[in-house]
């Protein structure tokens, strides 16, 4: 079985463009180039060379001595934290970017949701001299003023989606929206491996370089490439798709995903797609999210805004089905809790996020032996106000 | 013959109306029709109300967070419409994004809108080739209509082959832009309006997207078959009420 895109940009049943015509020259102009665009040297030393100089990679594996202890197995913690602007986001944008410059494209428009992906788009704006406007909902721009800050610091326009319920979800739509309205001048960089074909698969790739760099790491470390398992968290699915890419097809390698329980699956406030979620269609294309019986989108619910989202990228939803990645999903408290184990046994403050991922531990027993890598996808200063409220710091 | 195919047989320019159902309250539907058809209009277009309608602008989306929150369903549209075709005779078209349409299921779908006497389809975010491939035989079973959206970049080759598996009219967005964005027709717009004219195309085209008074709406038509009035309409129901609709209408022709 393959775990990869096909020609026609499904993964399994699930991916397509389900795009309005209006979109179509610009997703069909990005599906005819893109990796055409991506094979060119040119591209690759520039983004190669950005990906070093400018974002700090390689990130480090790191052996995380004082968890491993804890938790009886060998935890290595992919630092994709360390990046420039704090997350894994910027390995997508910058490579965005780039693609967007040899389409001619000179206005850039994004979505965000807590501001992680705003604040890399922008970033790369600024790095590159291009207008960028980013969408937010009107309820993120509130709950995530730095956030909102830095993007305005970076030269950012950001305008706030007053649409449906004004979060992440809609923050999307009105940068379909825009793209709708701007057909010819304007890339739409797209925060997560989501969204129409080829969206999902040129992120994937951008993120790739996640477990590319993983396997000559490991190797480094323990003289093998290939660990027992990979940890990543799944809001779209990005960080989890980059970690995930280069062992999708050694089933020796196990794949856990982990998704946003909110206060409890059965709450009604959750954000475990894979559980509560059924095929359907958002953003462009056919994937598992939360609707009602009707296919109304509904709202998930999560503490951390980047897994606040309704659906999950297309690459998920076929590993869930076939079975090949094994979904879990954990509540804000055990996230919080998993967040401040890391700062206090290991010095590194995680995104919450990411603390989704790291607290897979307390729910699932590892052999000694095991080795399990785990996507430290972002930094938890920009988390600072919501474990502040919530330990009351 | 279906009866959007014996309407645009006429010799005329048609106005079709678009309108969200459940908006501005849910049980308005049926009144909605049969005073639009009472008013003269050519064509109506029911909107299935979505929660991330993504081909609209503002108007359009708040009718239909409106109408979700006062209750529209699939189901109950369909119940609304049961006896349509007893009191009204024009063309029904329904207008909706593709998941609700998946959630209820293409055939079953398809199926009860023949019940009801729906002629067609109108679904922005089902794209052509995925129709082509796996719907078309069972719209065609039930003798449906499936209308194709053309913008001002879509290429002439496209264009040709959404002629080629139409059996209707072509949806003809006036400009690049999301519903209700316009106001008036630029140079732009006419030459593209009259390049489209001359590719003499099987189907007739009908305009939609920023028609809004009886400028635009004899603009549109210089060049196409008819026109399709969305935003303005709900914005005239939302300003007044849905008591007077034929004054609407005579404001457009
Ligand atoms: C640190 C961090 N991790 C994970 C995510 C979730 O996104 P994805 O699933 O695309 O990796 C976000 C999104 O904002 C994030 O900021």
């Amino acid at each position: 079985m393959s775990y990869n895109v096909n020609e026609k940009g499904y993964y399994g049943e699930f991916g397509g463009a389900y795009i309005p015509e209006m979109l179509y020259p610009n997703v069909e102009e990005l599906r005819q180039n893109y990796l055409k665009i991506m094979a060119e040297p040119s591209f690759k030393k520039e983004f190669d060379q950005l990906l070093k100089d400018y974002v700090g990679r390689p990130s480090p594996l790191y052996f995380a001595k004082r968890l491993s202890e804890k938790y009886k197995t060998n935890i290595y913690l992919k630092r994709e934290d360390l990046n420039h602007t704090g997350a894994h986001k910027i390995n997508n944008t910058i490579g965005q970017i780039l693609m967007a410059k040899r389409l001619g494209k000179n206005r850039i428009i994004a979505e965000t949701g807590a501001g992680q992906h705003g604040v890399a788009t922008a970033t790369v704006c600024a790095l590159m001299g291009l207008e960028c406007i980013v969408y937010m909902g009107e309820i993120d721009i509130a709950r995530q003023a730095p956030n909102v800050a830095r993007m305005k610091m970076l030269g950012a326009t950001v305008v706030p989606a007053l649409s449906g319920s004004k979060t992440l979800k809609d923050a999307t739509n009105e940068a379909i929206r825009d793209w709708i309205n701007n057909p010819v001048d304007t890339h739409y960089i797209i925060g997560s491996a989501i969204g129409p074909h080829p969206y999902p698969d040129m992120v994937t790739r951008f993120q790739s370089i996640i477990s590319e760099e993983i396997k000559w790491q490991l190797k480094e470390h323990i003289g093998k490439e290939n660990p027992d398992y990979v940890v990543a968290c799944i809001g779209g699915g990005s960080n989890a798709a980059g970690t995930y890419y280069h062992f999708l097809d050694n089933v020796n390698v196990n794949i856990i995903a982990v998704e946003a329980a909110g206060l409890g699956i059965d709450s009604g406030e959750s954000a475990a797609t894979s559980v509560l979620g059924k095929e359907g269609i958002i953003h462009g294309c056919k994937t598992l999210l939360m609707q009602t019986k009707d296919g109304q989108i509904t709202e998930p619910y999560s503490i951390s805004a980047g897994l606040d989202y309704p659906g999950v990228g297309p690459m998920h939803a076929h590993l869930s089905i076939t079975g090949r990645a094994e979904f879990m999903s954990i509540t804000d408290n055990d996230a919080m809790k998993a967040g401040l184990e890391l700062c206090q046994l290991e010095g590194i403050i995680p995104a919450i996020e990411t603390a989704h991922a790291l607290a897979i531990f307390e729910h699932k027993k590892f052999k000694k032996e095991d080795v399990v890598v785990v996507s430290l996808s972002g930094r938890g200063d920009k988390d600072l106000n919501t474990y502040i409220d919530y330990f009351k710091l | 013959m279906n009866r959007i195919q014996q309407k645009l047989q006429e010799n005329k320019k048609l106005l079709s109306i678009y309108f969200t159902a459940g908006y501005p309250s849910l049980n308005d539907t049926t009144t909605i029709i049969q005073d639009l058809e009472k008013s003269g209009v050519d064509m109506i277009e029911i909107g299935l109300p979505f929660s991330d309608p993504l081909a609209d602008g503002p108007t359009i989306q708040a009718s239909s967070t409106q109408a979700l929150k006062n209750g529209m369903t699939t189901e109950i549209l369909f119940n609304q419409l049961k006896d349509i075709r007893k009191s009204v005779q024009l063309p029904l078209i329904i207008m909706g994004y593709f998941n609700p349409i998946l959630q209820y299921g293409v055939e079953g779908f398809c199926k009860k809108c023949k019940e009801l006497g729906i002629d067609g389809l109108i679904i922005p975010d089902l794209p052509v080739d995925v129709y082509n491939e796996q719907y078309k035989s069972i719209f065609e079973n039930y003798g449906l209509i499936n209308v194709f959206l053309i913008t001002p970049q879509t290429s002439t080759e496209r264009i040709k082959f959404i002629d080629s598996i139409s059996n209707g009219f072509i949806y003809m967005v006036s400009s690049s832009s999301v519903t209700g964005s316009q106001s008036g027709f630029g140079d732009n717009q006419k030459h593209y309006f009259k390049r489209i004219s001359d590719m003499d195309l099987t189907n007739p085209q009908i305009v939609g997207f920023g028609i809004n008074n009886n400028a635009t709406f004899n603009e549109a038509t210089q060049y196409a078959k008819g026109a399709i009035i969305g935003s303005a309409f709900i914005k005239y129901i939302t300003d007044n009420s849905i008591k007077d609709l034929s004054r609407f209408v005579k404001s457009i022709r």
